[in-house]
């Protein structure tokens, strides 16, 4: 082999490498939460985000976003009513949005995403303390820590556990 | 070329559009609901005497046999942020002395005093107490 060959050769093996690592990671953020992109909606926004962050859709199975969408005057010991016209609205939005697989297995019962397996195990490195924490207080707390959960960002570089 | 001007028009004119009808169909003012509320006390029943500040601080503040008060999440001084009794997401000033955005809208308003009360008091409120605590808070600067 002569020089230039090996230049190739190496240039070929660490740019494929580089590459393999790229989508590796976009494949964990992906898996992980990541970034997940909701289609912009005002209303799901300013209604469902009025006492925590308006939970993407994608968290929670059609079928649990239709059962909560029905009882939200009793919305997890509050009152969360909406008219009947948003109630609609949101309701349709939630189910053409919502998730399935191996990321809301767990959730449908309870209709709590932070009981889904995907959830539990992508958090089973958070200390105790730090979900008792006063900046935390509930895992329903989204923000407390991804500091850009409200834009959807779930990325671990975004990431700070108060302490 | 054609399509681009054509788009760019589209463009302006819903701009436009939206830039005069978006401001007029901003909402009540508070006064407005202070009126609205003083009606419905008067048809509630005898005895409306108006409504009272310091009537309205009391309600505010106390526990109606529950867990939880308007103070709960609003906190004791309105003219701060509160803070939600549950979840911990931060909840702007109700009182408009800090927040000129609260009671503007009537849907959102009648919204809240649904929910609120039903949280807090485990039924509707009255116009009466609605009135009370509307001044209460429109009192504070």
């Amino acid at each position: 082999m002569d020089n230039t060959t090996k230049r190739w050769t190496f240039d070929i093996v660490a740019w494929t490498l580089g590459l393999a690592a790229g989508l590796l990671l976009m494949a964990h953020d992906a898996l992980a939460g990541g970034r997940l992109s909701t289609p912009a909606d005002d209303r799901w926004k300013a209604e469902c985000g009025s006492c925590h962050i308006a939970y993407p859709p994608q968290l929670l199975p059609a079928q649990a976003w239709r059962r909560m969408m029905s009882q939200l005057d009793r919305h997890f010991g509050a009152d969360a009513s909406l008219d009947a016209a948003d109630r609609a609205h949101i309701a349709a939005f939630l189910e053409r949005n919502a998730g399935s697989g191996r990321r809301v297995r767990g959730a449908a019962e309870s209709l709590r995403i932070t009981e889904s397996a995907w959830f539990l195990h992508e958090h089973d490195e958070v200390a105790p303390a730090s979900w008792n924490h006063p900046a935390v207080k509930s895992a329903a707390n989204c923000a407390a820590c991804h500091r850009s959960a409200e834009q959807g960002d779930f990325r671990e570089r975004n990431l700070r556990i108060p302490r | 070329m054609r399509t681009g001007k054509l788009a760019l028009a589209v463009l302006v004119a819903t701009a436009t559009i939206g830039g005069v009808v978006l401001p007029a169909s901003a909402a009540a003012p508070v006064e407005e609901l202070q009126k609205r509320l003083e009606a419905e006390a008067r048809t509630g029943g005898a005895g409306f005497s108006g409504f009272s500040a310091q009537r309205g601080e009391r309600f505010f503040k106390a526990a109606h046999g529950g867990d939880w008060s308007c103070a709960s999440c609003h906190t004791g001084n309105p003219l701060a942020p509160g803070k939600h009794a549950r979840t911990g997401k931060t909840i702007a000033p109700l009182a408009p002395g800090a927040n000129p955005q609260r009671f503007t809208d009537a849907a959102t308003v009648d919204k809240w005093f649904r929910r609120n009360c039903n949280d807090v008091l485990g039924r509707a409120c009255t116009a009466q107490e609605k009135g009370d605590v509307l001044l209460y808070l429109t009192s504070l600067k």
